[in-house]
């Protein structure tokens, strides 16, 4: 039951700014992701909503209560650690108890909140173990665990998965999105690099680039809109390809001479102002389609990779030494070493100039 | 020849003869003994690699054989045997041991034995504890750390010289060069701070200590008073010996309040303060404590960084002050290194020798074992009775350091 705020909220380390002009609502019960390359400072970000980083200027509020200055306890935040960050040499129930044990409460009261939790996260017969003599994924229930039993406003996820197995990141996963169904009013902030698990939980995502917010949307909204360049290249496995041309017909339909020769037609309304800007078109590897007419691209395909739904081809690199990927469906080795010629649909070529997308302006 | 000369020319032949046993005895075994060539090539690669380990273990097996395994057994001889007049030993059994029992300063050493090792292991590990953690986040916290490791480099004689001049003693109206009498003749009778240090404090301290023995007994017999849970019979054993002994330091402990409370101070007066009965044993221990701090503090320090960031900020998340922090999440988590430290010390002041000898020679009743050990073997030469005491501080050590050794292995894995 929490709304999160921050305003013009920086950080920095002496004179070097490693986050600045963060603007960012965040309202009850939503399920936010930061995501972003490492070093972006997501993590920092989240430290600081902690109180375990001092945040060095703007504000930030809890339900309107600025938070600067108020120490992590007093919050209402619980946090998942990376590496769960359990105490070794306390047992499960201890450590699930230790928060509240600090905050005072009466044993029945303790012992109530940490058994409706461990029945909730399955740790029922693990109460008594030590941490070393649990599995990674119980060490990851007993950390979320630990946070469940203090009730808090927000919760607060630092990469919490990427220390478990494939397998397991799947189905803890499963387990997080469920979570959040059975509460729907918590809050939640998550910190991944892994866009899967971006797309699969948040309500929306905050991309997070070069020590700011680079767009801010549901996870559908920056795979179909992405504001710029980096949103779109960071969304969306294997990246977008970026084709440099020149705007040759404006209005409502654009129509782009590219470098390479090839003619792109999009949906991204043009003014005639814009004739001969030089801008980059945008195409996802899944949609581009084989023709026989204009193509995009055209050029001879030099490795093949067969996933069984799909085929990605990687064709010869360009003049300006860009890689282009297609993703087919089916089965296509056959590709290999042949000319392909590739289009797609006018609604979905992104247009870019100078790094931002002509659909925000 | 110069002693300067003929220290080097020691050093160079110790440690060049060291290296040509190493590098020729190498030599030997793979070209003259099993040279690695002809038919057997295969067969003496093998068995020189089987001989090699103990070839280089040789030198320490020959040195801790004849200067630690024999002694023993010399020892347990000698404790058991009594010279005769005219040359030769006498097999006489226990009665060095009855005789031994028999002498008051005997037990007077092992009673203050047993002072210094409740105080100095605790004291040190203690301090070392606080100077590692208070040093952890400043900035100057490695010149601190240095100057409270420094005494380690101190040999015990040289720092049993350097607290005999702070406790030094000169005639009342000259100038005192001992620290302790010229911070003592700057208390007055009756002002607030000579209460407030020579009463308050040390009031404080020895109900600090009484306490904390009460907590840790209680800590350690809890299980065995609840009775929840199967509880062995040696435990139960071991709980009620440990409070027995509780009972009697809280017990002194008590007394030592009412005597402070009650004493009159002879202000004014400089004091002799290694010839106070049963104080001057404390004041040999500081000199151990000031000594083993640096290296409590270097160990715990390590291990204190060892501890990972992120439980400690997850208790931060969990509304943990720094002294819960401290208490509940670091110190559990090194304990094992506590342990290691506390038990290395123990055995250090199991044998403690020199301090006292070079302070007080054991007199005005600071008698330790191991000096009571050389007065006997070396000054009286009873040697019988002398190895017996020889073996009452060697029963003593060897199960805290099995003990030790066990711990350091644990931490080590």
């Amino acid at each position: 039951m929490a709304e999160l705020v921050l305003k013009n909220v920086e950080k920095a380390y002496g004179e070097v700014k490693v986050l600045k002009d963060i603007n960012l609502e965040i309202q009850t019960g939503e399920l936010i992701v930061f995501v972003g390359p490492s070093g972006c400072g997501k993590s920092t970000l989240l430290r600081m909503i902690a109180g375990l980083e001092r945040i060095t200027g703007g504000d930030f509020s809890i339900d309107g209560v600025r938070m600067n200055d108020v120490p992590p306890a007093q919050r209402g935040i619980a946090m998942v650690f990376q590496s769960y960050a359990l105490y070794p040499h306390m047992t499960v129930r201890d450590n699930m108890s230790f928060a509240l044990k600090i905050a005072k409460k009466s044993p029945a009261e303790i012992s109530a909140a940490v058994d409706k939790a461990a029945r909730i996260l399955q740790l029922t017969p693990y109460l008594d173990r030590l941490p070393k003599a649990l599995s990674g994924g119980q060490r990851q229930r007993v950390a979320i665990g630990r946070s469940i039993v203090r009730d808090p406003k927000v919760y607060l996820f630092d990469e919490p998965l990427s220390n478990l197995d494939a397998a397991l990141r799947v189905a803890t996963r499963i387990e997080i999105a469920q979570l959040k169904e059975a509460m729907p009013n918590s809050t939640m902030v998550y910190v991944t690099h892994d866009q899967v698990e971006a797309m699969t939980l948040a309500s929306r995502i905050v991309v997070l680039a070069g020590g700011g917010i680079s767009q801010v949307g549901t996870p559908l909204e920056l795979y179909e809109r992405p504001e710029n360049e980096f949103v779109a290249q960071f969304i969306g496995s294997p990246s977008m390809n970026l084709l440099p041309g020149e705007v040759i017909e404006t209005g409502e339909t654009t129509v782009v001479r590219l470098e390479n020769g090839g003619l792109a037609r999009t949906h991204v309304p043009t003014q005639s102002a814009d004739k001969g800007l030089k801008v980059k078109i945008g195409v996802r590897p899944e949609d581009f389609t084989e023709t026989d007419g204009d193509a995009i691209h055209a050029g001879t395909v030099e490795i093949t990779e067969a996933l069984g739904e799909v085929t990605l081809l990687y064709f010869q690199k360009t003049a300006d030494g860009a890689q282009i990927v297609a993703k087919l469906p089916g089965i296509r080795p056959e590709l290999r070493r042949t000319e392909v010629k590739l289009t797609a649909d006018s609604n979905k070529v992104h247009l870019f100039a100078n790094g931002r997308s002509l659909l925000y302006r | 020849m110069h002693p300067a000369l003929q220290g080097l020319i020691t050093i160079v032949v110790g440690v060049g003869g060291c290296i040509a046993y190493y590098y020729f005895s190498n030599l030997f075994l793979d070209k003259v003994l099993f040279p690695a060539k002809g038919a057997m090539a295969g067969r003496n690669i093998n068995r020189a690699n089987m001989v090699r380990p103990w070839l280089f273990l040789m030198p320490a097996l020959v040195a801790l054989g004849l200067y630690l395994a024999y002694p023993v057994f010399a020892t347990i001889h000698l404790s058991l045997t009594q010279r005769v007049a005219g040359g030769g030993f006498e097999f006489v059994g226990f009665e060095n041991y009855v005789k031994m029992s028999g002498e008051p300063k005997f037990w007077e050493a092992l009673t203050n034995n047993l002072f210094w090792l409740i105080v100095v292991p605790a004291a040190s590990t203690a301090f070392g504890l606080l100077a590692a953690q208070l040093s952890d986040r400043i900035k100057w916290g490695n010149v601190a750390k240095s100057l409270i490791f420094m005494p380690m480099a101190i040999s015990f004689v040289g720092a049993a010289v350097i607290w005999k001049l702070v406790y030094d003693t000169r005639p009342a109206g000259q100038e005192q060069i001992g620290v302790m009498n010229a911070v003592w003749l700057s208390f007055d009778e009756g002002s607030i701070w000579s209460f407030l240090f020579l009463k308050l404090v040390p009031i404080l301290l020895v109900a600090g200590f009484a306490v904390a023995i009460a907590l840790m007994t209680w800590a350690l017999a809890k299980p065995v008073v609840q009775r929840n849970g199967p509880v062995s019979g040696w435990r139960t054993a071991a709980a009620v010996l440990v409070g027995a002994g509780a009972v009697w330091l809280i017990y002194k402990s008590i007394f030592g309040i009412l005597g402070i409370a009650t004493a009159s101070l002879p202000y004014g007066e400089p004091q002799t303060w290694l010839t106070m009965p049963f104080w001057n044993n404390f004041f040999l221990m500081a000199v151990l404590v000031w000594i083993q701090t640096g290296f409590a503090m270097v160990i715990l320090s390590a291990a204190l960084r060892g501890v990972p960031e992120d439980t400690i900020e997850a208790a931060i998340v969990d509304g943990a002050n720094p002294f819960q922090i401290f208490f509940q999440i670091k110190v559990p988590q090194i304990m094992g290194t506590i342990v290691v430290v506390w038990t290395t010390i123990t055995i250090v002041v199991l044998k403690v020798f020199d301090i006292v000898y070079a302070m007080t020679n054991g007199q005005w009743e600071t008698q330790v074992l191991a000096n009571y050990m050389y007065d006997k073997l070396f000054r009286a030469n009873d040697w019988g009775v002398g190895s017996a005491a020889a073996m009452v501080i060697m029963l003593l050590v060897t199960p805290i350091l099995v003990w030790n050794v066990y711990n350091a292995r644990k931490e080590m894995r």
